[in-house]
């Protein structure tokens, strides 16, 4: 499975992971899975629920906010297809906190942002057997320019 | 009270113990005779909505018409026909304060 996002989309991301530092900041992915791709049409960045003194290396997607993402989702004919986190000052790869809170099929999408600056990221989707991650690929493409707009 | 038919929201990850089916229509009086339905069903859902004890795994929330069931009655939580039944992912992680990464494993 590859995970295909726009670069306004991932800019979205970064800019929402980068503003959170030295925090984790989280947010959901919204699209569609298809011939073994997920192509993400929006970029929800939602609050981190944990407490603040937490923030710093734990996230948590307030459930009302994971709830308005399954509707907005279902009112676009759409999936939640994915969730994405920051690792403030470490790498973009799973922890084993991450793998026993993950859910399989959706992809985990991590920035790894370093002094405040978004310098890396990989997506992961979680092995059926819960062992481990796969790393996905990632493609990023630059978003289309609306006809009439291109002059 | 009486059994209602109502449509229950399958999130993503677990359609493919639903033959894909994001909406399963189920029936009971309760969320937890819901569930029964729904397993009844699917039977390969259980182990990932229930935990042994048969309680809700703490990762599954369930909205009944916009509201987590853990704020109202639980399992016990009255359903009627008409009713907006939905599975939520709690959705959680982050990194860890002493650097034990999951390195993939090859496969």
């Amino acid at each position: 499975m590859r995970l295909a996002l726009t670069d306004v989309q991932m800019g979205q991301i970064r800019a929402h992971c980068e503003a959170t530092y030295p925090n984790e900041g989280c947010g959901i992915l919204i699209g569609r899975a298809q011939e073994g791709i997920k192509r993400a049409e929006m970029v929800l960045a939602t609050g981190n629920g944990r407490e603040s003194s937490a923030q710093r290396n734990r996230y948590s997607i307030p459930p009302e906010e994971i709830l308005a993402g399954e509707l907005k989702a279902e009112e676009m004919g759409l999936d939640v297809i994915g969730y994405f986190h920051s690792h403030p000052d470490h790498p973009a790869r799973p922890s084993e906190f991450d793998r026993e809170h993950a859910w399989p099929w959706y992809s985990y999408l991590i920035v790894s942002v370093t002094q405040g600056e978004a310098l890396s990221r990989r997506s992961w989707q979680l092995r059926e057997d819960r062992s481990g991650f796969d790393e996905e690929r990632l493609v990023v493409a630059a978003a289309e320019i609306p006809k009439g707009e291109a002059e | 009270m009486n059994t209602a038919l109502i449509g229950l929201k399958i999130p993503a990850p677990l359609r493919a113990y639903t033959d894909q089916q994001a909406i399963v229509q189920v029936s009971g009086s309760t969320v937890h005779q819901v569930l029964e339905s729904l397993t009844g069903q699917y039977p390969r859902l259980q182990t990932h909505l229930l935990g042994e004890d048969g309680k809700l795994r703490s990762f599954v929330n369930i909205y009944l018409n916009g509201r987590d069931i853990r704020r109202l009655d639980g399992l016990r939580t009255a359903v009627s026909q008409g009713d907006k039944l939905a599975i939520i992912p709690a959705i959680a992680g982050g990194q860890i304060k002493e650097g034990r990464w999951l390195d993939p494993s090859p496969r």
